[in-house]
Protein backbone atom coordinates (compact mmCIF):
# COMPACT_ATOMS: atom_id res chain seq x y z
CA UNK A 1 0.00 0.00 0.00
CA UNK A 2 1.67 3.36 -1.00
CA UNK A 3 1.60 6.27 1.48
CA UNK A 4 -0.63 8.28 -1.21
CA UNK A 5 -3.40 5.50 -1.73
CA UNK A 6 -3.32 4.72 2.44
CA UNK A 7 -3.83 8.30 3.07
CA UNK A 8 -6.77 8.57 0.03
CA UNK A 9 -8.41 5.37 2.11
CA UNK A 10 -8.28 7.32 5.40
CA UNK A 11 -10.18 9.93 3.66
CA UNK A 12 -12.98 7.63 2.48
CA UNK A 13 -11.55 6.36 -0.84
CA UNK A 14 -13.96 8.19 -2.89
CA UNK A 15 -13.65 11.67 -1.49
CA UNK A 16 -16.30 14.10 -0.35
CA UNK A 17 -20.00 13.23 -1.68
CA UNK A 18 -21.72 14.39 -4.71
CA UNK A 19 -23.62 16.91 -2.09
CA UNK A 20 -20.32 18.86 -0.96
CA UNK A 21 -19.78 19.48 -4.68
CA UNK A 22 -22.86 20.53 -5.75
CA UNK A 23 -22.97 22.53 -2.29
CA UNK A 24 -19.20 24.49 -3.43
CA UNK A 25 -20.56 24.85 -6.94
CA UNK A 26 -24.09 26.81 -5.69
CA UNK A 27 -21.91 28.76 -3.54
CA UNK A 28 -19.77 29.88 -6.36
CA UNK A 29 -22.37 31.10 -8.34
CA UNK A 30 -24.07 33.21 -5.17
CA UNK A 31 -20.58 34.85 -4.94
CA UNK A 32 -20.17 35.74 -8.60
CA UNK A 33 -23.85 37.12 -7.84
CA UNK A 34 -22.28 39.72 -5.33
CA UNK A 35 -19.82 40.83 -7.02
CA UNK A 36 -21.48 41.57 -10.11
CA UNK A 37 -23.96 42.91 -7.53
CA UNK A 38 -21.32 44.81 -5.97
CA UNK A 39 -19.74 46.24 -8.95
CA UNK A 40 -23.16 48.01 -9.21
CA UNK A 41 -22.20 50.69 -6.57
CA UNK A 42 -19.12 52.02 -8.37
CA UNK A 43 -15.38 51.37 -8.83
CA UNK A 44 -14.18 51.24 -5.37
CA UNK A 45 -16.83 48.56 -4.73
CA UNK A 46 -15.69 46.62 -7.65
CA UNK A 47 -12.06 46.55 -7.04
CA UNK A 48 -12.51 45.69 -3.34
CA UNK A 49 -14.89 42.74 -4.76
CA UNK A 50 -12.30 42.13 -7.08
CA UNK A 51 -9.56 41.70 -4.12
CA UNK A 52 -11.64 40.20 -1.98
CA UNK A 53 -14.62 37.44 -3.35
CA UNK A 54 -12.56 36.62 -6.07
CA UNK A 55 -9.55 34.94 -4.39
CA UNK A 56 -12.11 33.43 -1.96
CA UNK A 57 -14.30 32.10 -5.46
CA UNK A 58 -10.58 30.57 -6.45
CA UNK A 59 -9.93 29.08 -3.24
CA UNK A 60 -12.94 27.30 -3.17
CA UNK A 61 -12.27 26.00 -6.59
CA UNK A 62 -8.36 24.75 -5.58
CA UNK A 63 -9.78 23.71 -2.51
CA UNK A 64 -12.58 21.11 -3.07
CA UNK A 65 -12.69 20.81 -7.02
CA UNK A 66 -9.03 20.42 -7.03
CA UNK A 67 -8.75 18.37 -3.79
CA UNK A 68 -6.51 20.37 -2.48
CA UNK A 69 -8.39 20.34 1.19
CA UNK A 70 -7.73 16.16 1.11
CA UNK A 71 -4.08 16.30 -0.48
CA UNK A 72 -0.98 15.99 1.30
CA UNK A 73 1.29 18.92 2.39
CA UNK A 74 3.84 18.73 -0.70
CA UNK A 75 1.27 19.68 -2.89
CA UNK A 76 -0.15 22.57 -0.54
CA UNK A 77 3.35 23.65 -0.29
CA UNK A 78 3.88 23.51 -4.61
CA UNK A 79 1.13 26.07 -4.92
CA UNK A 80 1.79 28.71 -1.81
CA UNK A 81 5.32 28.53 -3.08
CA UNK A 82 3.56 29.57 -6.37
CA UNK A 83 1.48 32.15 -5.25
CA UNK A 84 4.17 33.62 -3.03
CA UNK A 85 6.44 34.20 -6.14
CA UNK A 86 3.87 35.80 -7.60
CA UNK A 87 3.21 38.05 -4.80
CA UNK A 88 7.02 39.00 -5.10
CA UNK A 89 6.67 39.81 -8.39
CA UNK A 90 3.67 41.74 -8.07
CA UNK A 91 5.78 43.65 -5.21
CA UNK A 92 8.61 44.27 -7.20
CA UNK A 93 7.16 45.22 -10.28
CA UNK A 94 5.24 48.09 -7.71
CA UNK A 95 8.53 49.37 -6.29
CA UNK A 96 9.60 49.81 -9.46
CA UNK A 97 6.98 51.85 -10.62
CA UNK A 98 6.38 53.77 -7.49
CA UNK A 99 9.65 55.40 -7.19
CA UNK A 100 10.22 56.17 -11.34
CA UNK B 1 4.59 -1.29 -0.16
CA UNK B 2 6.53 2.09 -0.64
CA UNK B 3 7.74 1.85 -3.43
CA UNK B 4 5.60 -0.24 -6.54
CA UNK B 5 6.19 -3.73 -7.29
CA UNK B 6 8.85 -3.87 -10.03
CA UNK B 7 6.98 -4.42 -13.45
CA UNK B 8 3.73 -2.07 -12.47
CA UNK B 9 4.45 1.58 -12.76
CA UNK B 10 1.47 3.18 -11.17
CA UNK B 11 2.36 5.97 -8.88
CA UNK B 12 -0.74 7.97 -8.56
CA UNK B 13 1.48 10.68 -6.43
CA UNK B 14 3.76 11.34 -8.43
CA UNK B 15 1.05 11.46 -11.62
CA UNK B 16 -0.33 14.03 -9.23
CA UNK B 17 2.00 16.18 -8.39
CA UNK B 18 3.35 16.20 -12.07
CA UNK B 19 0.63 17.59 -13.02
CA UNK B 20 0.37 20.30 -10.28
CA UNK B 21 4.10 21.39 -11.40
CA UNK B 22 2.74 21.74 -14.67
CA UNK B 23 -0.22 24.00 -13.24
CA UNK B 24 1.97 26.27 -11.21
CA UNK B 25 4.00 26.98 -14.46
CA UNK B 26 0.63 28.08 -15.96
CA UNK B 27 -0.60 29.93 -12.82
CA UNK B 28 3.04 32.26 -13.78
CA UNK B 29 2.25 32.05 -17.48
CA UNK B 30 -1.52 33.98 -16.78
CA UNK B 31 0.56 35.45 -13.46
CA UNK B 32 2.66 37.47 -15.95
CA UNK B 33 -0.39 38.64 -17.70
CA UNK B 34 -1.94 39.76 -14.65
CA UNK B 35 0.43 42.32 -13.22
CA UNK B 36 0.73 43.78 -16.76
CA UNK B 37 -2.71 44.38 -16.54
CA UNK B 38 -2.45 46.12 -13.28
CA UNK B 39 0.24 48.14 -14.29
CA UNK B 40 -1.46 49.11 -17.07
CA UNK B 41 -4.86 49.90 -15.19
CA UNK B 42 -2.92 51.87 -12.70
CA UNK B 43 -1.51 53.89 -15.69
CA UNK B 44 -4.39 54.35 -17.24
CA UNK B 45 -7.66 54.24 -15.08
CA UNK B 46 -10.25 56.21 -17.24
CA UNK B 47 -9.15 54.71 -20.54
CA UNK B 48 -9.64 51.44 -18.50
CA UNK B 49 -13.04 52.55 -17.28
CA UNK B 50 -14.24 53.72 -20.33
CA UNK B 51 -13.08 50.94 -22.78
CA UNK B 52 -14.13 48.41 -20.07
CA UNK B 53 -17.84 49.74 -20.14
CA UNK B 54 -18.03 48.89 -23.61
CA UNK B 55 -17.98 44.83 -22.72
CA UNK B 56 -21.21 43.21 -22.12
CA UNK B 57 -21.64 41.95 -18.68
CA UNK B 58 -24.36 39.51 -19.46
CA UNK B 59 -22.20 37.94 -21.73
CA UNK B 60 -19.54 37.82 -19.12
CA UNK B 61 -21.42 36.44 -16.31
CA UNK B 62 -23.12 33.60 -18.31
CA UNK B 63 -20.24 32.53 -19.37
CA UNK B 64 -19.13 32.31 -16.00
CA UNK B 65 -21.88 30.67 -14.80
CA UNK B 66 -21.18 27.70 -17.71
CA UNK B 67 -17.76 27.43 -16.75
CA UNK B 68 -18.25 27.06 -13.09
CA UNK B 69 -21.21 24.44 -13.86
CA UNK B 70 -18.44 22.78 -16.09
CA UNK B 71 -15.94 22.75 -13.35
CA UNK B 72 -19.38 20.91 -11.46
CA UNK B 73 -19.76 18.59 -14.10
CA UNK B 74 -16.10 17.79 -14.22
CA UNK B 75 -15.96 16.89 -10.37
CA UNK B 76 -18.29 14.99 -10.64
CA UNK B 77 -17.42 12.96 -13.39
CA UNK B 78 -13.81 12.07 -11.44
CA UNK B 79 -16.13 11.52 -8.23
CA UNK B 80 -18.33 9.10 -10.42
CA UNK B 81 -15.38 7.15 -11.91
CA UNK B 82 -14.12 6.48 -8.09
CA UNK B 83 -17.01 5.29 -6.91
CA UNK B 84 -16.99 3.26 -10.15
CA UNK B 85 -19.65 4.41 -11.56
CA UNK B 86 -18.34 4.76 -15.45
CA UNK B 87 -21.62 5.73 -17.47
CA UNK B 88 -22.19 8.31 -15.01
CA UNK B 89 -18.81 9.56 -15.75
CA UNK B 90 -18.99 9.47 -19.24
CA UNK B 91 -21.59 11.45 -19.58
CA UNK B 92 -20.60 13.84 -17.17
CA UNK B 93 -17.55 14.52 -18.98
CA UNK B 94 -18.60 14.72 -22.33
CA UNK B 95 -21.66 17.61 -20.73
CA UNK B 96 -18.36 19.33 -19.51
CA UNK B 97 -16.73 19.29 -22.92
CA UNK B 98 -19.85 20.80 -23.99
CA UNK B 99 -19.92 23.18 -22.00
CA UNK B 100 -16.76 24.31 -22.82
CA UNK B 101 -17.76 24.83 -26.22
CA UNK B 102 -20.83 26.30 -25.35
CA UNK B 103 -18.80 29.32 -23.46
CA UNK B 104 -16.14 29.22 -26.88
CA UNK B 105 -19.81 29.98 -29.10
CA UNK B 106 -20.50 32.48 -26.19
CA UNK B 107 -16.76 33.77 -26.37
CA UNK B 108 -17.37 33.89 -30.26
CA UNK B 109 -20.59 36.02 -30.68
CA UNK B 110 -18.77 38.83 -27.92
CA UNK B 111 -15.31 38.79 -30.17
CA UNK B 112 -17.42 38.83 -33.55
CA UNK B 113 -19.20 41.87 -32.18
CA UNK B 114 -15.96 43.41 -30.97
CA UNK B 115 -14.60 42.85 -34.79
CA UNK B 116 -18.32 44.04 -36.16
CA UNK B 117 -17.46 47.69 -34.23
CA UNK B 118 -13.87 47.70 -35.79
CA UNK B 119 -12.26 46.60 -32.46
CA UNK B 120 -9.62 43.81 -33.23
CA UNK B 121 -5.83 44.01 -33.12
CA UNK B 122 -3.73 46.31 -35.37
CA UNK B 123 -7.17 47.85 -37.06
CA UNK B 124 -7.80 50.97 -38.26
CA UNK B 125 -9.93 51.77 -35.59
CA UNK B 126 -8.08 50.63 -32.62
CA UNK B 127 -5.39 52.59 -34.27
CA UNK B 128 -7.42 55.94 -33.79
CA UNK B 129 -7.99 54.71 -29.84
CA UNK B 130 -6.23 56.52 -27.09
CA UNK B 131 -3.00 54.51 -26.11
CA UNK B 132 -4.87 53.41 -22.96
CA UNK B 133 -8.01 52.22 -24.65
CA UNK B 134 -5.90 50.33 -27.01
CA UNK B 135 -3.75 48.87 -24.42
CA UNK B 136 -6.61 47.29 -22.18
CA UNK B 137 -8.36 46.00 -25.75
CA UNK B 138 -4.60 44.67 -26.43
CA UNK B 139 -4.71 42.49 -23.41
CA UNK B 140 -8.49 41.79 -23.48
CA UNK B 141 -7.67 39.93 -26.69
CA UNK B 142 -4.87 38.61 -25.52
CA UNK B 143 -5.93 37.07 -22.51
CA UNK B 144 -9.27 36.13 -23.51
CA UNK B 145 -7.53 34.19 -26.02
CA UNK B 146 -5.03 32.66 -24.16
CA UNK B 147 -7.37 31.66 -21.73
CA UNK B 148 -9.57 30.56 -24.85
CA UNK B 149 -7.04 28.73 -26.40
CA UNK B 150 -6.47 26.94 -22.80
CA UNK B 151 -10.20 25.80 -22.74
CA UNK B 152 -9.97 24.36 -26.73
CA UNK B 153 -7.19 22.31 -25.13
CA UNK B 154 -8.93 21.68 -22.05
CA UNK B 155 -11.70 20.05 -24.35
CA UNK B 156 -9.70 18.21 -26.53
CA UNK B 157 -7.79 16.56 -23.74
CA UNK B 158 -11.29 15.68 -21.75
CA UNK B 159 -12.67 13.96 -25.02
CA UNK B 160 -9.35 11.76 -25.02
CA UNK B 161 -10.24 10.71 -21.75
CA UNK B 162 -13.86 10.16 -22.45
CA UNK B 163 -12.63 7.66 -25.15
CA UNK B 164 -10.53 6.35 -22.34
CA UNK B 165 -13.31 5.80 -19.94
CA UNK B 166 -15.38 4.00 -22.75
CA UNK B 167 -12.52 2.15 -23.39
CA UNK B 168 -12.20 0.72 -19.94
CA UNK B 169 -9.01 2.19 -19.26
CA UNK B 170 -10.03 4.55 -16.94
CA UNK B 171 -11.72 3.68 -13.74
CA UNK B 172 -12.24 3.07 -9.88
CA UNK B 173 -8.51 1.64 -9.51
CA UNK B 174 -6.83 3.49 -12.33
CA UNK B 175 -8.92 7.46 -11.84
CA UNK B 176 -5.55 9.64 -11.68
CA UNK B 177 -5.46 10.53 -15.64
CA UNK B 178 -9.26 11.58 -15.19
CA UNK B 179 -8.20 13.13 -12.01
CA UNK B 180 -5.24 15.19 -13.86
CA UNK B 181 -7.43 16.31 -16.38
CA UNK B 182 -10.27 17.91 -13.86
CA UNK B 183 -6.99 19.50 -12.34
CA UNK B 184 -6.07 21.32 -15.70
CA UNK B 185 -9.93 22.02 -16.59
CA UNK B 186 -10.46 23.75 -13.00
CA UNK B 187 -7.42 25.98 -13.62
CA UNK B 188 -8.34 26.84 -16.25
CA UNK B 189 -12.41 27.59 -14.72
CA UNK B 190 -9.72 29.83 -11.62
CA UNK B 191 -8.14 31.95 -14.70
CA UNK B 192 -11.45 32.60 -15.91
CA UNK B 193 -12.64 33.38 -12.38
CA UNK B 194 -10.38 36.26 -12.56
CA UNK B 195 -10.69 37.41 -15.84
CA UNK B 196 -14.52 38.18 -15.07
CA UNK B 197 -13.79 41.14 -12.77
CA UNK B 198 -10.62 42.05 -14.39
CA UNK B 199 -12.51 42.81 -17.73
CA UNK B 200 -15.98 43.19 -17.22
CA UNK B 201 -16.96 44.33 -13.61
CA UNK B 202 -13.94 46.31 -12.01
CA UNK B 203 -12.14 48.32 -15.28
Amino acid sequence: MSDYASHRESDGHAGPGYGTYVAVWAVLLALTALLVLLSRFGQRAAVAGLLTITPVKAALVFYYFMHLRYERALLKGVLIVTLGTLLIFFGLTYADVAFR
Amino acid sequence: MNAPAHGEHHDPFAAKLGMWLFLVTEILLFGGLFIAYSYMRARYPHEFHHAGGSLSIPIGVANTAVLLTSSLTMVLAVAAAHRGNLKRSLLLTWSTVALGGLFLVNKGFEWAAKFHHGVYPNSDHMASLPAGERVFFGLYFSMTGLHAAHVIAGMAVLSVLAILIAKGRIGARNPVVLENGGLYWHLVDVVWIYLLPLFYLAA
